[in-house]
């Protein structure tokens, strides 16, 4: 499947209530590589990835996203997961009730179905990232991000992206409310789980592309993409900001 | 009507199917003093107990029905279409070899027998007015613990239940208690002797499979000075078209440090009224706690109560109630605080779907002389349609100032993130749901022996097939 494209979004249009936020974006990610897209508030970052997630409030109005040929804009949210999608949100939901732990391995036995690790594999599995993590082992038995700090959230949402082992990995805002000793540990686990898989971070700052190593920048503005590059790209927005980028886009 | 339009009437239900009816002996349908006279007769009653019945009856044609829960629904049952008395096998066995095949099959179906085998002390397995098995561990039974039907409890334990028969509920305490108390068969009968402590569960479980059936179940247990016990009951029913009414009366004495939990899973079908008044004393450091949960009837009122009445003496009460189509639970608690430093702590919640009715009532009074009591009351409603309903009706009536209350409140919906975010993780919109659902039930659950959470959070996540549209 190397050099086969992975994800490839055409044209894609998107619409939440009457207003367009998506105005024909043109991407393609392919197997181990990793993506940045970056842009201001309200470009319509979030929406995409919420897009390509299948999220019930957003409307395809125009355009194709396959996953290796297959038309995802058809499935449920629950049948992307299963081929391999995964959303680390920005604003992850907490779930009074539902341990972690039991959440944990509820959600890696539905994603990786058949390939799924045995009980004892799995616990293998979640203790070497958990460690990676510096998570502590009581947080199997605490409630899905009920009453967590913002870094806890954001490294529970990177444990689940190790064990679900995801094709795609979209991870939106993940560096934002993280401490730049949480940064760095999230950095590793995203690390360790993309090498493998197509990677899209979406992000505000160059800071978390100081830690993971992007192949392309996107900047995104007002619904679409308005220029790609190499690395070079993010440490020139760092310096100039969008307003260069942006005069281009208003002509 | 055939079982395809029950089915329409009522969902599914996974307990709903029934046997053939194989009585051996039939009341005819309908109360009078003569078949109240005629129960108490054909068990070979001592005398007093007969006349207790008949006064009952007698005040249970004279008491109005209750002025809350669903009026309408309560105006509606048919108490003249009701058996009262049925009665399925000869004896009561001690081996599930000797239940008769049917009944045995019933309770092999629902597990009964299996978990016996696993991690009780004793069962008793009743199929509609009587227990046809019922079985106690020898252990126990060399250290004196008394576990057998009511009816024999009665013939062998007559000065103990006569001594606290009705001491905790009167049959004048309502009308559904009258009525227990007049037609009563079957039920629990335990008593632990001082410093006696089961450690594994006893369980009961209540099974009606005749159409238009009452049972009437009547449990008391006593536990004496520093022993403990726990109780489990499980109730099902199949599903029918008509109503069957389920109306128990649970009285419980907690002498002083004895500890008496009750368990309750009830699984009714969506054609039973379930109308069940609850309740204990708790003395001088006793504890009593009621772990109770409703799913299915078709209307529930329930509301275990605790009187503490020792000083230092604890209640805890935690409830969760599931209401479906159709379906309201109108369920609580109440603590009565009669002695100074004793503490309750009530946690209820419910669930409503499909146009499901959850009410929460619940009352916590204190009297004048009970200094520095505690109270915690939390009450959390989950709502998962916009046609399904839930409401609070919290009373608390302190009259002594030391005492420190707390009440929390919550309504709650299952929003769209939540559910996109579950769904993400690969579960489909039932399973989302689910375990939504199950974590909301959490601490009642984890409460529960393992064996009856697993079964729990699996019949929540039937209730959540099949109607999300």
């Amino acid at each position: 499947m190397s050099g086969k494209g992975v994800l490839e979004i055409v044209n894609l249009h998107a619409k939440v209530g009457d207003e367009e936020i998506l105005k024909g974006i043109d991407l393609t990610l392919k197997k181990g590589e990793l993506h940045a897209l970056m842009g201001r508030n309200g470009s319509g970052k979030s929406t995409l990835a919420k897009v390509l997630m299948g999220h019930p409030e957003y409307e395809v109005t125009d355009g194709s996203v396959t996953l290796d040929g297959e038309d995802i804009l058809e499935l449920e949210t629950w049948e992307r997961a299963r081929l391999g999608i995964f959303l680390s949100f920005q604003y992850p939901q907490s779930v009074p009730g539902l341990q972690v732990g039991n959440f944990l391995r509820k959600s890696v036995s539905t994603v990786r179905g058949d390939d799924a690790p045995k009980a004892r594999d799995f616990r293998r599995e979640l203790n070497s990232a958990m460690e990676k993590l510096s998570v502590d082992k009581k947080f199997l038995g605490r409630y899905v991000n009920d009453g967590f700090s913002g870094g806890e959230k954001k490294r529970l949402e990177i444990l689940q992206l190790m064990l679900l082992k995801p094709q795609l990995a979209i991870l939106d805002e993940t560096d934002s409310g993280l401490d730049i000793d949480a940064l760095r540990t999230v950095a590793t686990g995203i690390n360790a789980s993309v090498s493998d898989a197509a990677c899209l971070i979406i992000t505000h700052y160059q800071r978390i592309l100081d830690y993971v190593n992007p192949d392309y920048v996107h900047v995104i503005i007002d619904g679409k993409i308005a220029s790609s590059g190499g690395p070079e790209l993010a440490r020139k927005l760092e310096e100039s900001g969008y307003e260069w980028l942006e005069e281009g886009v208003n002509e | 009507m055939t079982s395809s339009d029950a089915r329409d009437v009522v969902g599914d239900y996974e307990a709903g199917w029934h046997d053939p009816e194989t009585s051996t002996i039939r009341f005819d349908a309908g109360l009078s003093e003569k078949i109240v006279r005629d129960i108490s007769g054909l068990k070979n009653e001592p005398e007093w107990m007969t006349e207790v019945r008949v006064k009952a009856y007698h005040h249970f044609i004279n008491q109005p029905m209750p002025s809350w829960g669903n009026l309408e629904i309560l105006d509606n049952i048919d108490f003249e279409a009701i058996t009262y008395f049925l009665r399925s096998g000869d004896k009561t066995e001690k081996d599930w070899d000797d239940v008769p095949e049917d009944i045995k099959r019933t309770f092999n179906r629902l597990g009964i027998p299996e978990a016996e085998q696993k991690w009780l002390g004793g069962v008793t397995a009743q199929y509609e007015s009587e227990a046809v098995y019922h079985s106690i561990r020898e252990d126990l039974e060399e250290q004196g613990v008394i576990f057998l039907d009511m009816d024999s409890g009665l013939r062998e334990h007559e000065d103990i239940v006569k001594k606290y028969f009705c001491s905790v509920v009167p049959f004048q305490d309502n009308k559904f208690s009258a009525l227990n108390t007049a037609v009563w068969s079957g039920g629990s009968f335990i008593y632990v002797p001082k410093g006696v402590k089961v450690e594994m569960p006893v369980q009961a479980y209540f099974r009606i499979n005749a159409k238009n059936m009452g049972q009437f179940e009547r449990t008391l247990i006593i536990a004496d000075e520093g022993s403990s016990i726990h109780y489990v009951e499980g109730c099902t029913a199949p599903t029918y078209s008509t109503e069957s009414l389920h109306s128990a009366v649970v009285e419980l004495i907690a002498h002083k440090g004895a500890h008496i939990r009750y368990s309750t899973v009830q699984n009714w079908s969506n054609n039973v009224y379930n109308l069940v008044t609850k309740r204990a004393v708790a003395n001088e450091n006793a504890t009593v706690e009621w772990v109770d949960g409703n799913i299915g009837s078709k209307l529930t009122m329930k509301y275990p109560a605790v009187i503490l009445k020792g000083t230092g003496a604890h209640a805890e009460v935690i409830s969760v109630a599931y209401a479906g189509n159709g379906q309201h639970q109108d369920a609580g608690a109440k603590v009565h605080h009669l002695a100074s430093n004793t503490t309750s702590k009530i946690l209820s919640k419910s669930i409503s779907k499909d146009g499901g009715r959850g009410s929460y009532r619940g009352m916590v009074t204190v009297g004048k002389k009970a200094e520095n009591c505690k109270v915690n009351v939390v009450c959390d409603a989950l709502i998962l349609d916009e046609e399904s309903q839930s409401d609070t009706y919290p009373t608390m009536e302190i009259s002594n100032p030391t005492c420190r209350s707390e009440h929390e409140a919550s309504v709650s919906k299952v929003s769209d993130e939540q559910l996109f975010y579950l769904m993400s993780r690969g579960h489909n919109e039932e399973e989302a749901m689910a375990l939504i659902v199950n974590g909301f039930f959490e601490p009642f659950t984890r409460e529960l022996p393992m064996e009856y959470a697993v079964e729990l959070n699996k019949l929540m996540a039937l209730e959540m097939e099949g109607s999300i549209g």
